[in-house]
């Protein structure tokens, strides 16, 4: 089996999680104009990625297992640019 | 129990086969939830776009304390996943059990505390269909159409909906494994099921902190 990590690691990482969390709430209370979402998205992808790479092992997994997230990711990627660009250039029809 | 006659099935070559190709398994799996998930975020960004300020008005009516403490619990949930899967890889049974069923109580925890989160949004008449005023939004100082407020209610509660019975799958998987882990069926050589009920754990958490913005913190409070 693969290398284990530290226990020690994991906690360090749910608190670095934790304080992102804090983050995230926290900036709900600042004005940050049209930036909100893109802060929102970002600390969660942060997040997420920290899960990932750590919780989830992704970061000691080799490069079949890496594959499937990333096919996934792409596949989600492809949903969510088709649909928005349709949506977003509706008004240059002319019919 | 000897381990490996009981836990190598006959068509792998060794242990660390199997368990590897377990761990494929469940991320082919959790790819097509993230599509399942992704196709409702998808409608969900395109009805924002369409709809921002009621969107951002319907955000502002949830309650963020619930949300954020939610998000404490599985992001600990998630924590004691993964000490109990460390505890299987140094063989140490009661860490495992422990840690499992701190995992599943702490998932309940979650569900519980969306019970009364959902009970508040009923009191503050935020279900479409059951507990919502159309008069107050069209009232409102700059006023909301509200069959918009109500797509957004509706994306909220369909979403972490999905979201909730997810979990609810992910605590009787893991009040199984626990159960399993205190027979002694997980050893360093063999916690295949462990890593898996894992991986599938933290998608979870993972979706529900997209879930959190997209949801709670659309603009500012």
């Amino acid at each position: 089996m693969s290398h284990m990590t530290q226990p020690g690691k994991y906690v360090l990482v749910f608190l670095a999680l934790l304080a992102l969390t804090a983050a995230t709430v926290g900036l709900a209370y600042v004005d940050l104009g049209a930036w909100h979402s893109t802060m929102g998205l970002t600390i969660a992808a942060t997040k997420s990625l920290l899960i990932a790479l750590f919780f989830m092992h992704l970061l000691r997994s080799k490069s079949l297992i890496w594959m499937i997230p990333l096919s996934g990711l792409f596949w989600l990627g492809i949903l969510l640019i088709l649909t928005l660009t349709d949506y977003a250039t509706r008004s240059w029809l002319t019919y | 129990m000897s381990a490996n006659n009981s836990t190598l099935a006959h068509h792998f070559a060794d242990l660390e086969q199997q368990h590897e190709v377990a761990v494929l398994g469940m991320w082919v799996f959790l790819a097509t939830e993230l599509m399942v998930f992704g196709a409702l975020f998808t409608g969900y960004a395109v009805y924002r776009a369409e709809y921002p300020a009621e969107f951002a008005a319907g955000s502002r009516a949830l309650n963020l304390w619930f949300g954020g403490i939610n998000t404490v619990v599985l992001l600990s949930s998630s924590l004691t996943m993964a000490l109990g899967v460390h505890g299987a890889q140094v063989g140490r049974r009661n860490v495992v059990v422990m840690c499992l069923a701190l995992t599943a109580l702490l998932g309940t925890a979650f569900l519980v505390i969306k019970g009364f989160e959902y009970h508040g949004d009923y009191v503050d008449g935020l279900v479409p269909g059951m507990a919502f005023n159309d008069q107050d939004w069209l009232e409102r100082e700059p006023p909301s159409n509200p069959g918009k407020v109500k797509l957004f209610l509706l994306f909220y509660y369909t979403m972490t909906g999905l979201h909730g019975i997810h979990l609810i799958i992910g605590i009787v998987f893991m009040t199984g494994l626990t159960i399993l882990a205190w027979r002694g069926r997980f050893t360093p050589q063999y916690y295949g099921p462990l890593e898996v009920g894992g991986l599938y754990w933290h998608f979870v958490d993972v979706v529900w902190l997209f879930l959190l913005p997209l949801l709670y913190l659309i603009g500012p409070r």
